[in-house]
């Protein structure tokens, strides 16, 4: 059984791959490239931002075991635990006992001297963990549960969609049965259910938010393909006798990419975003900001108030989010079929 | 048939298309469009014939029924002594090199992600012309210098094309895979008048120069009689004359071919006032009227047109569905 | 009436391509005088469609009309507030376009849209609009006028929507109306009964007609006079019969030998080669310089200035206006 974080390490390393290849074919393309520079001119603060957002997330998830100190309160098991790289930003034992202000040198409750006082720019939540630490570890889940279940979703969309709409007929009326019937049972009540048949897991959170996600794409891609096939270049195609496969996988999906790229944008913070609540509900992804907003709901009502978790985790993901909506707005605009086809 | 031409290459008999029109939730059958009802066509090897006729009159849906890219309900297309209707799709494919079609939008028949020369080249590797993929980059600048356009530029993609030039691509995608005939639906029409001349000199010469045949699909009776042989005349998905172009010209004996003559405005300043021989619009190939199509809009129509249904009566080397037609004889 | 309808000079209307305003139409002047019909002919691209829409300053964004006179029925056009151009648009000069399943509100009945565009400038209640609404739809001959007033567009077929945008357009009597292809969407016979309309109607109403086409038959039809234009500019103006039989610029005549005519059979049709340059290319000198049979040293170097062939004939070349000096 390979150990979690060197699955992980491997995952990394096939994504950077992943997108060194589709940044070489998209400098090979002028219709691409034209439309990154265009999308780089109209969004650039937001573009650095998810940047940023992404080179966390990455470098989270690069972990090894060993190395760096261990403290006095320190483990013989702690030097065998991986240590991703944002880990090793801290020291290695940087936890306090309980709740501290940000920028304290005292404890919240009790007043006792912390070990490392002022060193906590977010302060420290109930367990005595850094916040700051916390959240950037939050990044690497967020991006996760965006881009794994968008995996799921465009191609399970696709294979759905675009046979529905290019073969017609009884393929066309099965797919719509199932979206249909899909799509009237509540979300979140499908959510829960499969959640718990699966269990808890990160893996198992995303398949369950892909299940429920694929529909609206789908119905999408249906409708395009209809376009599509009715195209003169597509009966052109048909005329030369080209099989229908290879029309389907050189005409009509690669003319879809557009639709593709904007509804992975679009789609992440809304996949973000319904894992919060079901963070709220209990059966969210261990370590997200889901949920320790929802861990921090009940520091709320205390008195004084407990606010610097809650803070720091609603920040990091408005500002994802936020960011997230900005570039897709843009990439909608850019990759508008109209002017991509750059005609005379 | 005229003595002298030879024997026909395309044979199309009783040709029916029709479309369901389906309404209402469960999407139930509520009539047909009855978009080709019944046409017989032939194009001898080597010829143009046109097919003329306004909106809705189904002379598209001819060309793509006879490609098989619409099925039709009925009727026998005899190509090279096979019929092309009868086929299972499965074997229809090899046959499918015989007969190519030109549309009309040169935008849209062209992917816009693909490399003309990768277009172009698509045929001849389904159907497996040329060995390797440098030999068929050989043809396909080939194929360029034949429509007259520059072999270097087929790394270029579509947009980077005018439209006539894009016309040009197309043709050569259809010349690719060497067929016998070529059905141009409208092939012209999208194009500015000076580029059509281009055009339409193109498709003479290829078709002195390679012996192919034409089912040239139109509205434009200019372009018609430049380039057909022989015209056959269509009103709500029937063939209502046809022969050969110039007895067509001379002496139209169907009143719509008539009225289609007469509308067409002349350039010459000394003929002016063209008028418009026919009222109200074309009838839906969803309700054809009854009797003959044409009765209702009709300068000569009388008391037997709305009630029977007229036959293609034989008219010189042509024919005319039209009564009087039957009477003159 | 002396002051023409319309009179347009230098007009020059840009757009912005690869980042620069290029000219699209550059330093076109014509005039149209009361009840006449001006045809103005040339292929895609030429910017015929631009100068009809910088006429009604309806030049959609980023184009804009940079330089130029136009005065409409008197009026400075150019310099006119937004609201006074709003009472000129339908009242003074009225538009109708090529599409028309695409120029009317598929969601309003036609009758209302005709309705609301007699209110818009004249102070009548609902019901007399309607009822000149009916008589203009009697006027442009659609059969059962009182019933087609609450026809949806989608109801009619494409000669009826084109009857129901000139009804619209000539609502309010304006002194000029612009038809865009009025019928190049139509099929030949419906194309034949709206030509006759647009006719009978010029005539009794004595509309002044800024035809815009490529037709050349079309303009046989109905115009008066005729100017050609090529890459933004007007290359030959002159009387319907000198440019349709004594043309003299070597577009125009290349462009009268490509239309494949009912008249002629067998010859070859005399093709003009090469293609337009986009309007990037133009620059100095004269832009049909890439493709004319007849091309000069000077071609290259200036714009030709116009070289007149009779009181009413122009043309803009070098080598008719060194054929006219000889």
């Amino acid at each position: 059984m390979v150990e979690p974080h060197v699955a992980s390490n491997l995952v990394v390393a096939v994504l950077v791959a992943g997108a060194l290849f589709v940044a070489r074919a998209v400098r090979k393309s002028d219709l691409w490239r034209g439309s990154l520079r265009e999308l780089a001119r109209r969004r650039p603060l937001a573009l650095g931002v998810v940047a940023i957002y992404v080179l966390v997330a990455l470098l989270d998830s690069v972990a090894w075991t060993g190395g760096g100190a261990v403290g006095a309160q320190g483990d013989q098991l702690a030097l065998h635990e991986p240590r991703s790289v944002v880990d090793r930003l801290f020291p290695g034992d940087f936890g306090e006992r309980s709740y501290s202000v940000p920028l304290a040198s005292a404890e919240f409750y009790g007043g006792a001297a912390l070990r490392h006082p002022g060193r906590h720019w977010l302060g420290t939540d109930i367990l005595g963990r850094d916040i700051l630490h916390l959240t950037l570890k939050g990044a690497r889940i967020a991006l996760l549960i965006g881009g794994f279940t968008s995996l799921i979703v465009i191609p399970l969309a696709l294979l759905f969609g675009v046979s529905a709409g290019y073969f017609g007929g009884r393929v066309d009326d099965a797919v719509f049965f199932l979206i249909s019937v899909l799509a009237s049972i509540p979300g979140l009540l499908l959510l829960i259910v499969l959640v718990m048949v699966m269990g808890r897991g990160a893996v198992q959170v995303c398949i369950a938010l892909g299940v429920t996600s694929w529909v609206g794409f789908c119905r999408v891609a249906r409708g395009e393909t209809l376009k599509l096939r009715e195209l003169d270049y597509v009966q052109a195609a048909r005329a030369l006798g080209v099989s229908e496969l290879r029309i389907i996988l050189r005409h009509v999906v690669p003319n879809l990419l557009h639709l593709v790229v904007i509804t992975f944008v679009l789609l992440f913070s809304g996949l973000v975003l319904s894992e919060a609540i079901l963070a709220w509900l209990g059966i969210g992804i261990d370590g997200s900001w889901g949920q320790m907003i929802d861990q921090a709901r009940d520091e709320l009502s205390r008195d004084p108030i407990i606010w610097w978790n809650l803070a720091a985790a609603s920040a990091a993901l408005f500002g994802l989010i936020l960011a997230v909506n900005f570039v897709g707005d843009a990439v909608r605009d850019v990759l508008d079929p109209r002017t991509l086809r750059e005609d005379r | 048939m005229t003595p002298g031409s030879p024997p026909p290459i395309l044979r199309v008999e009783g040709l029916r298309t029709w479309f369901p029109i389906r309404k209402g939730l469960l999407q139930r059958s509520a009539g047909w469009v009855r978009a080709v009802d019944g046409v017989d066509l032939s194009i001898p090897a080597g010829r143009t014939l046109a097919l003329v006729g306004e909106s809705g009159c189904g002379k598209s849906t001819v060309g793509r029924s006879l490609l098989r890219l619409v099925e039709p309900q009925a009727g026998r297309v005899w190509l090279d002594g096979v019929d092309l209707l009868a086929l299972r799709t499965q074997d229809l494919r090899p046959h499918r090199r015989a007969i190519q079609i030109v549309f009309q939008d040169p935008i849209a028949s062209l992917d816009p992600r693909m490399r003309v020369r990768d277009a172009i080249a698509e045929g001849m590797q389904a159907f497996g012309i040329g060995s390797d993929e440098a030999e068929r980059t050989e043809r396909v600048r080939a194929l360029f210098e034949r429509v007259r356009l520059d072999p270097d530029q087929i790394w270029r993609y579509p947009h980077e094309f005018s439209g006539g030039q894009r016309q040009r691509i197309c043709i050569a995608r259809a010349l690719a895979v060497e067929p016998r005939v070529l059905v141009c639906d409208e092939a012209t029409s999208a194009l500015d008048v000076s580029i059509q001349a281009q055009i339409l000199n193109l498709l003479r010469d290829l078709q002195a120069e390679l012996g192919l045949a034409y089912l040239f699909i139109t509205h434009d009776l200019g372009v018609v009689r430049y380039l057909a042989d022989r015209v056959a005349v269509m009103y709500v998905g029937q063939i209502v004359e046809e022969g050969d172009t110039e007895r067509i010209f001379r002496d139209p004996r169907h009143p719509y071919t008539r009225a289609l003559l007469a509308a067409v405005p002349s350039i010459d300043p000394a003929r002016r006032g063209i008028a418009a021989r026919v009222g109200g619009d074309v009838p839906s190939p969803a309700h054809p009227p009854s009797g003959c199509r044409f009765h209702t809009r009709c300068p000569e129509a009388f008391e037997r047109c709305p009630r029977e249904e007229p036959l293609l009566y034989p008219v010189g080397d042509g024919a005319s569905r039209c009564f009087l037609a039957d009477q003159a004889r | 009436m002396s002051e023409p309808v319309l009179s347009v000079r230098d007009l020059r209307t840009t757009f912005p391509l690869g980042g620069e305003p290029v000219p699209v139409v550059d330093g076109v002047g014509f005039e149209v005088a009361s009840g006449e019909v001006l045809a103005l002919v040339g292929e895609s691209g030429c910017g015929k469609s631009v100068t009809a829409l910088s006429i009604l300053r309806l030049v959609p964004r980023p184009g804009r009309v940079a330089a130029g006179h136009l005065r409409l029925c008197g009026r400075d056009v150019l310099s006119l507030p937004v609201r006074e151009m709003r009472r000129v648009r339908g009242a003074d000069a009225a538009m109708i376009f090529q599409e028309p399943m695409t120029s009317l509100n598929p969601v309003v009945s036609v009758g209302a849209q005709v309705v609301e565009a007699i209110r818009l400038h004249e102070r009548v209640s609902a019901s007399q609009a309607r009822r000149r609404t009916i008589e203009l739809f009697e006027s442009v001959r659609i059969p059962d006028p009182a019933e087609r007033v609450d026809s949806y567009p989608h109801q009619l077929s494409g000669g009826l929507k084109q009857r129901v945008m000139i009804a619209m357009a000539l609502a309010l009597r304006p002194r000029l109306l612009v038809a865009d292809e009025p019928t190049t969407a139509l099929d030949v016979t419906i194309q034949a009964q709206i030509l006759e309309l647009l006719r009978e109607l010029q005539r009794e109403l004595g509309t002044a007609i800024l035809l815009i086409t490529h037709d050349l038959g079309v303009v046989n039809e109905l115009a008066d006079r005729i100017a050609v234009m090529y890459a933004g500019r007007i290359v030959e103006e002159g009387t319907r019969e000198e440019i349709l039989a004594r043309a003299r610029h070597p577009y125009t005549q290349g462009l009268l030998r490509a239309v494949p005519s009912l008249g002629r059979r067998g010859e070859r049709l005399a093709e003009i080669p090469g293609v337009v340059p986009s309007p990037i290319e133009w620059s100095r000198g004269c832009p049909f310089r890439t493709r004319c049979p007849r091309v000069l040293p000077a071609c290259a170097e200036t714009m030709p200035a116009p070289t007149r062939l009779s009181t009413t004939h122009a043309s803009r070349c070098h080598a008719v206006a060194a054929e006219v000096s000889t």
